[in-house]
């Protein structure tokens, strides 16, 4: 039998993607005036979410062990400040600031899974005081807006269009519109792919649901399970330095509240897509679906203009409330068919 | 050394000890100042009104200790946090000045509807609230931080839904009751004295304390031995959110106004921290409130202390951060096994040299 069988967890992934197809199609059809249905809108959810791509691929890993971690906004905001910083304050050029941020990355990262995975404190306690730390920081590297201006690299990779042969149109104007992606989103559809065939083929993507489904078990089949856990840890500061530099390649600035919530929407994205909050159940491409309705919710309350903004939120909150409970009642299934 | 050791294993003991540590910091700093090395004990009357630092402590310290009640029954029975705490302060705000103000209206100079209907319907929503957490944590079983983690980001929003997206202004003075004075005392204070009282009379005089600790201790065992765990843990969840929904109306009063987006703004981290200071388990059981109260007031007086130095607020959640992750770091279970087998060594070395 090569069929694969459809468990729960899949039905989780495949509601998650009937669920943006819906959503995506329904936009369509109601705001086809307002220029909804065009190619460009879709690309545009891409590139404003770039970042959280990358910080979610790297949460659903931390959630595949059974962790959270909530410091991803405040060291999303900590990379921007140093960005924005770094090039307008210090005069240092934008590479070597990238490696500075990368390595800053993997140090936060080693320092929280150290204290989960060896010193045994709750992830959520952990990170919770790096989500402090981190905003602290930013605040201690400058209190003002700083704007992104002066170097010419940083700025040309923001700007630069990568034209999509497809999908073009005519705008009002009589201009044909060509589309367009930034090199944010090729980093962030690459970093998908690669978390991908890593959870799926390597030794270590395995072991991350290992030890997520059972520690103990884990342990007799003799993984290392505190090295795991503290690399998924590593794994997921890194990934979201990454998503940092994508995040300011769009706003190209740096303030204290810059992305504040953003943790929220990483967890939302991946929840949605079907990675259980107990952990050892979960998918990168399901977490890239999640940022995508996300994304479509906040475009779709955006282009309907009469909306607060706020109601983004709470349509994403239902969502959540929504798959949790799902989650919920498929676990109890599963244990009455066990017992 | 024995008795030092005792002290030191105390619950009470790293609160008190954080607390004396805080007030020596600031004696410290009034001394180098050229101040009165007591100024931070110092109270005095200005205007009819009391005032001092300590005071200040007390009074801006209040709405944390309210919510440090609730957050340590709730830590307690499911081994949880809940993180929706700060947005439910706004949103029995906001939906307390929505009832007196009218919807839609920004500024109002007279009630639309009594102002106990207002104080009673923000109480009423956050229980609501409280009742909702409980009901997914203790019926579905999902991890307490993901449940209130759907109020933590819908709380907020539905706040400043109620309030049409803006600051909504309660000119009236009696609105003012909860947040201003009452003879020369804070009422804050008075407030934050009353709940104490409250929730110390319950947990001495009922058996509530008793079972939440059993139900935190085993769920299963609690079950069997015939506790209700669903339900105990469904109250507490309620009384959390009545604690919030306290906490939020004093807030509100304070300023006479719903500023929906900065009410309990990280409150519930304060009061997470509050309770684990006051040296209770994160791993739920066992609790003892009045740490929980005690590291209330000493996170306001860090905070207090730091503007005091001068550090400002955005810049002040480095050093909380950092009095976090060494409260924590100490008392991690690796870390006191170590501290655990060098003592023995130690002894063990001395017993050979006997």
């Amino acid at each position: 039998m090569k069929k694969t069988k459809l468990n729960g967890n899949n039905v989780l992934l495949l509601i998650t993607i009937i669920l943006f197809a819906v959503m995506y199609l329904g936009g369509c059809l109601v705001y086809s005036g307002k220029g909804f249905a065009h190619l460009q809108t879709f690309l545009n959810i891409l590139i404003n979410n770039a970042g959280l791509i990358c910080v979610a691929s790297g949460m659903t890993c931390v959630m595949l062990t059974g962790g959270i971690d909530i410091s991803v906004g405040s060291l999303v905001a900590v990379d921007c400040m140093l960005l924005a910083v770094g090039i307008e304050h210090w005069g240092m050029s934008s590479p070597v600031l990238m490696i500075l941020i990368l390595a800053i990355g993997l140090v936060f990262g080693l320092a929280q899974g150290y204290c989960v995975a060896y010193l045994k404190i709750q992830p959520f306690i952990v990170t919770m005081a790096g989500m402090f730390f981190a905003r602290g920081m930013t605040a201690v590297l400058c209190t003002d807006q700083v704007s992104i201006v002066s170097d010419p690299l940083f700025t040309k990779l923001s700007s630069t269009k990568i034209s999509i042969p497809f999908g073009g149109y005519v705008n009002k104007k009589g201009i044909y519109q060509v589309p367009y992606i930034r090199a944010s989103v090729l980093v962030a559809l690459l970093i998908v792919v690669v978390i991908f065939l890593m959870l799926r083929y390597t030794r270590f993507g395995r072991s991350l649901y290992a030890v997520g489904g059972n520690q103990q078990s884990a342990t007799l089949m003799g993984l290392n399970v505190k090295s795991v856990t503290m690399r998924a840890y590593v794994l997921n500061s890194f990934l979201t330095s990454i998503g940092g530099i994508c995040y300011c390649l769009n706003t190209m600035c740096g303030t204290t509240q810059q992305a504040t919530g953003m943790e929220m929407d990483a967890i939302s994205s991946s929840v949605i897509g079907g990675t259980l909050l107990t952990g050892g159940v979960g998918n990168v491409i399901g977490s890239l679906f999640g940022v995508l309705i996300n994304g479509t919710i906040s475009s779709l309350v955006k282009t309907n203009g009469k909306l607060i903004s706020s109601w983004a939120n709470i349509i994403t909150a239902i969502l959540l409330c929504f798959f949790i409970v799902l989650q919920a009642v498929f676990a109890k299934v599963k244990e009455a068919k066990k017992a | 050394m024995s008795k030092l050791k005792s002290l030191t294993k105390k619950q009470l003991f790293l609160p008190i000890f954080s607390m004396i540590l805080v007030m020596l910091i600031n004696v410290i700093y009034d001394m180098a100042c050229g101040n009165a090395p007591l100024s931070f004990f110092q109270i005095g009357i200005k205007n009819g009104f009391l005032y001092g630092r300590l005071i200040d402590v007390l009074n801006r310290g209040s709405e944390v200790a309210i919510l440090a009640i609730g957050m340590t029954l709730v830590v307690s029975s499911s081994a949880g946090t809940d993180i929706s705490v700060g947005s439910v302060m706004s949103l029995s705000g906001g939906f307390c000045c929505m009832l007196l103000a009218g919807y839609g209206v920004a500024r109002a100079n007279s009630y639309a509807l009594p102002l106990w209907v207002g104080l009673l319907g923000g109480i009423l929503i956050a229980c609501v609230c409280g009742l909702f957490n409980g009901f997914l944590v203790a019926y579905l079983n999902i991890q307490p931080m993901v449940a209130t983690l759907i109020l933590w980001s819908a709380g907020r929003a539905i706040g400043l839904l109620l309030c049409n997206s803006q600051i909504v202004y309660v000119r009236v003075p009696s609105f003012q009751i909860l947040g201003a004075y009452v003879g020369f005392l804070p009422t804050p204070i008075l407030i934050a004295a009353f709940c104490i009282v409250i929730a110390a009379l319950i947990l001495r005089f009922t058996a509530l304390g008793t079972f939440i600790q059993s139900v935190g201790i085993n769920k299963k065992a609690a079950r069997i031995s015939g506790f209700n765990s669903a339900r105990i843990i469904l109250i507490t969840y309620m009384i959390c959110g009545l604690c919030a929904g306290i906490a939020g109306l004093t807030a509100t009063s304070r300023i006479y106004s719903a500023d929906t987006n900065n009410i309990g703004l990280n409150m519930e981290l304060d009061a997470i921290l509050s309770v684990a200071l006051g040296g209770n388990s994160l791993g739920g059981g066992k609790f003892n409130l009045s740490g929980s109260i005690i590291g209330a007031y000493t996170i306001q007086a860090i905070t207090t202390t730091m503007y005091a130095l001068g550090i400002s607020s955005a810049q002040a959640p480095v050093f909380k951060a950092m009095v976090v992750i060494l409260i924590v770091v100490l008392q991690a279970e690796p870390v006191k096994d170590y501290f655990r087998k060098m003592t023995a060594k130690k002894a063990a070395k001395e017993a050979k040299a006997a």
